[in-house]
C-alpha cells in the first residue's frame, strides 16, 4: 500500500478510537468533568500526564531542534524533566491533599483573596491560549504533510474531533485518551528509531547506540565533532551558548513545567496523596522513553543528513542523484537547494560553503524516509504526531473551561449556580475555547511561535513562587504573595516583550541583563518573586491563623478525600 | 489534629522537609552541576563512548530524576506510616 493511504488508515482508525473511549467514559457530574472523579489509578495518570505534556513541539520539532543545537540542546532534555522532580517532591502531594479542582482555586483560598484567584485565572488562560493555538497549528501541519489536505481543513478536522471528546468527556474522557494517545506517540516515536539505531551502530537501544560506533569503528560523536568542526559550526558535544544562558534558560524550563497549569492539575485526578507521587515517577518514566530517545535521534540523523548531502568523502552530492526524500520535501519548502558554485553538487555547512537550506522539523519527519524504512513506519509517524498534538490541545482546552466555568462563574461571579448548571457551562467554555483555538490555528497571529516558549518563562515567575511558598512558608500573606506575582510576571513579560517585539534587533547577547537571554529570564523573574514576597511580608504581618491551620492540614496525607468544590 | 502531638507534627515535617532537601540537593547536582557548571572538566572523562558531561546533560540526569521520585515515594510512604499519617 502506498504511504497515503496507510497514514489515511492509522490516523482514522486512531481517530475512531479515541472518539469511542469519549462516549465510553462521559462526564456525568463537574466532578468527573473537572477532576474525572478523582479515580485515575497512578499509573494511567502518569500515562496521561506524558501525552498531556509532550506536545507537537516534542514530538516533531524536539529531536530537530537538539540536532541542530548539539549540546546546548539539552537545556530542553533537563529542563523538561527536571521539573517532575520539582513537582514530586514539593507541589504534586500538597495540593492534591488540598483538594480543590484548580491552580486557582488554590491561590484564591490560601491566600484568602479574590482578587488573587482572578490573577491567578488570567494568567491560566493566557499561558493555555498561547499553549493551544500551537497545538492546532500543529494538528494542520501533520494533517497537510501526510494526508495533502490544506492546514485549514487539517485544522477543523484537529477542532471536530477535540470537540466530541473534550465537551463530552471532560477531564474523564480526555483522561482515557491521552492514556490511548500515549501509545500511540511513544510507538511511533520509538520503532524509527530503533531501526536507525540498528542501522547505524547494530545496537537495539537508541539510548545505547548514541554512544556507539559507526561502521568505520569511530565513536557516533566523536565523528559528529569530527564533521562539525570540518564544516564550519561548534562541536556538537560542547555547543556555543554561554554558560549563564544555559543554567537560566534550564532552570526557567523546570520551574514552568512545575507551574504550569495543564500538568499540576492532571495531580488533582488521583484518589490520594500517595498515588499523587507515585504519578509524578511514573509521569516522568514515560517521558523518560521519549526524552532519552530524542537525542540520540538527533545525533543519528544529523550524522545520516551530512553523509547524505556532503557526501561520504565531502565533496557534496550530485543533485540529480538525491534520494528521493530530498526532492520530496522540497516540495513543502522544508528542504531547499541553491547551486551557488554551479557544480551540480549539494553542500551544507555553517560557511560561505553552504547550499542548504534545511527546516530542523525535517529531522523526525523525514527520518524513516532517510533511514529507508517500512511505508507503514511513515504512516505510524503520521499518527504519532497527531496523538501528540490532540493530547496536549484537549488538556490545555479542559484548563480554560475549568478557569471559565469554575474559578470565574461558580467561586467569583455566580456562586449560586447547581452543579448541574456549572457543568453546562463548563461544555460552553469548552467549546468556545474549541473554536477560538481553532481560529487561532487557521490565522496565527505571528508571536503565536514565539509566546510558546515563553509561557514557561510567565508560569516559573508567577505561579511556582506562589505555590511554593503557599505551602511551605505557612506565614506568607496575601500582600506579599500578591506583590511577588505581579512583580515577578511584569518584570518577566516586560523583558521578552522589549527583546522580541518592540526592539528585536537588540536581542544579542551584549545587551541582555547579565548575559541571560529571554528564553532563560523566567528565572529571575522567579527569584525577584520570591524576593519581593518575603520583603512585603516582613512588612504587613502574618496570614491569619485559620489559613495557618490550612497550610498544616495539607502537609500530610492522612485524611484526604475526593476533590470537592467546598 | 491527626498528629500524636504538636511535637509529632513538626518533627515529621523536619524529616519531610530533609529528605526534601538531601534529594533536591542531588537534583541540583546532575543536572546544573554535572551538566552544566561542570560539564567541560567531566568531559575529560569517556564513558560508554561518551564525553561524561555531556552523557550527564543529554542521558544521566533524567535517569537520575526518575530515581530520585522513586526513592521519595518509597520514603514518604515509611514516614507516613512512622507517624501514623498514612492514608488508608
Amino acid at each position: 500500500m502506498d504511504i497515503q493511504l496507510l497514514s489515511y488508515l492509522f490516523v482514522g482508525v486512531t481517530f475512531a478510537l479515541y472518539i469511542g473511549i469519549a462516549v465510553w467514559s462521559r462526564a456525568g457530574s463537574t466532578n468527573e468533568f473537572y477532576v474525572a472523579g478523582g479515580g485515575v489509578p497512578a499509573v494511567a495518570n502518569g500515562m496521561a500526564t506524558a501525552a498531556d505534556w509532550m506536545s507537537a513541539a516534542s514530538f516533531i520539532s524536539m529531536a530537530g531542534i537538539i540536532s541542530f543545537l548539539g549540546y546546548d540542546g539539552s537545556v530542553y532534555l533537563m529542563g523538561w524533566t527536571g521539573g517532575y522532580v520539582l513537582l514530586a517532591l514539593c507541589l504534586a502531594p500538597y495540593l492534591r491533599k488540598f483538594g480543590k479542582f484548580t491552580v486557582p482555586d488554590f491561590i484564591g483560598d490560601r491566600y484568602y483573596s479574590q482578587a488573587a484567584r482572578v490573577i491567578a485565572v488570567i494568567c491560566a488562560i493566557f499561558v493555555s491560549f498561547t499553549y493551544v493555538a500551537g497545538q492546532m497549528r500543529g494538528v494542520g501541519v501533520v494533517f497537510s504533510r501526510f494526508l495533502e489536505v490544506g492546514v485549514s481543513t487539517g485544522v477543523v478536522i484537529g477542532m471536530v474531533i477535540v470537540f466530541f471528546y473534550a465537551v463530552l468527556g471532560g477531564m474523564k474522557g480526555i483522561t482515557y485518551t491521552q492514556v490511548a494517545q500515549y501509545c500511540v506517540m511513544i510507538f511511533a516515536y520509538i520503532v524509527p528509531a530503533i531501526f536507525i539505531s540498528l542501522l547505524m551502530t547494530g545496537n537495539v537501544f537508541p539510548q545505547l547506540g548514541f554512544g556507539g560506533s559507526v561502521g568505520d569503528g569511530t565513536p557516533l560523536l566523536q565523528k559528529l565533532d569530527g564533521l562539525s568542526t570540518e564544516l564550519g559550526f561548534a562541536q556538537y558535544t560542547e555547543g556555543s551558548k554561554p554558560m549563564i544562558d544555559v543554567f537560566f534558560i534550564t532552570a526557567a524550563l523546570m520551574v514552568g513545567t512545575a507551574g504550569l497549569p495543564h500538568v499540576i492539575v492532571r495531580f488533582f485526578t488521583v484518589p490520594n496523596v500517595r498515588d499523587a507521587r507515585r504519578s509524578a515517577g511514573w509521569a516522568l518514566v514515560f517521558i523518560a522513553i521519549l526524552y532519552t530517545t530524542a537525542p540520540a535521534v538527533a545525533a543519528f540523523a544529523r550524522v545520516n543528513m551530512i553523509n547524505t548531502i556532503n557526501g561520504e568523502n565531502m565533496q557534496g552530492t550530485l543533485y540529480e542523484d538525491a534520494p528521493s526524500w530530498i526532492k520530496n520535501w522540497e516540495t513543502t519548502g522544508l528542504i531547499g537547494w541553491q547551486d551557488k558554485n554551479g557544480d551540480g553538487r549539494m553542500f551544507y555547512a555553517a560557511d560561505e560553503r553552504n547550499e542548504m537550506t534545511i527546516d530542523r522539523d525535517i529531522m523526525v519527519l523525514a527520518n524513516p524516509e532517510i533511514a529507508q524504512l517500512p511505508n507503514w513506519v511513515v504512516a505510524l509517524v503520521a499518527a504519532g504526531g497527531m496523538a501528540a498534538a490532540l493530547s496536549t490541545a484537549a488538556g490545555l482546552l479542559l484548563v480554560i473551561s475549568t478557569s471559565i466555568s469554575h474559578d470565574l462563574l461558580k467561586r467569583n461571579l455566580m456562586p449560586n449556580i447547581t452543579d448541574k448548571q456549572e457543568l453546562l457551562f463548563a461544555r460552553m467554555a469548552a467549546a468556545v475555547a474549541v473554536v477560538v483555538a481553532g481560529y487561532l490555528g487557521i490565522n496565527p497571529p505571528g508571536f503565536v511561535a514565539q509566546v510558546v516558549a515563553f509561557a514557561f518563562g510567565l508560569a516559573a515567575s508567577s505561579f511556582f513562587p506562589a505555590i511554593i511558598l503557599g505551602i511551605f512558608h505557612k506565614k506568607m500573606n496575601k500582600e506579599g504573595a500578591l506583590s511577588g506575582m505581579v512583580v515577578g510576571i511584569t518584570f518577566t513579560a516586560a523583558y521578552i516583550i522589549y527583546f522580541k517585539f518592540i526592539n528585536p534587533g537588540a536581542n544579542v547577547a551584549d545587551n541582555w541583563l547579565f548575559g541571560i537571554s529571554p528564553e532563560g529570564i523566567g528565572t529571575l523573574g522567579m527569584i525577584l518573586n520570591f524576593a519581593v514576597a518575603f520583603g512585603v511580608h516582613k512588612l504587613t504581618g502574618d496570614a491569619p491563623d485559620n489559613v495557618q491551620d490550612i497550610v498544616e492540614s495539607i502537609r500530610f496525607p492522612k485524611g484526604s478525600g475526593a476533590a470537592s468544590s467546598h | 489534629m491527626s498528629f500524636e502531638s504538636k511535637e509529632h507534627a513538626a518533627k515529621y515535617w523536619r524529616e519531610n522537609v530533609r529528605l526534601m532537601l538531601t534529594l533536591l540537593a542531588i537534583w541540583f547536582a546532575v543536572s546544573y552541576g554535572a551538566g552544566i557548571l561542570l560539564v567541560d572538566v567531566l568531559n575529560e572523562i569517556k564513558f560508554f563512548g561518551f564525553k561524561l558531561g555531556f552523557w550527564f546533560a543529554q542521558q544521566g540526569a533524567i535517569y537520575t530524576f526518575i530515581v530520585l521520585i522513586f526513592v521519595y515515594v518509597k520514603k514518604m510512604n515509611a514516614l507516613d506510616k512512622k507517624y501514623n499519617v498514612h492514608e488508608d
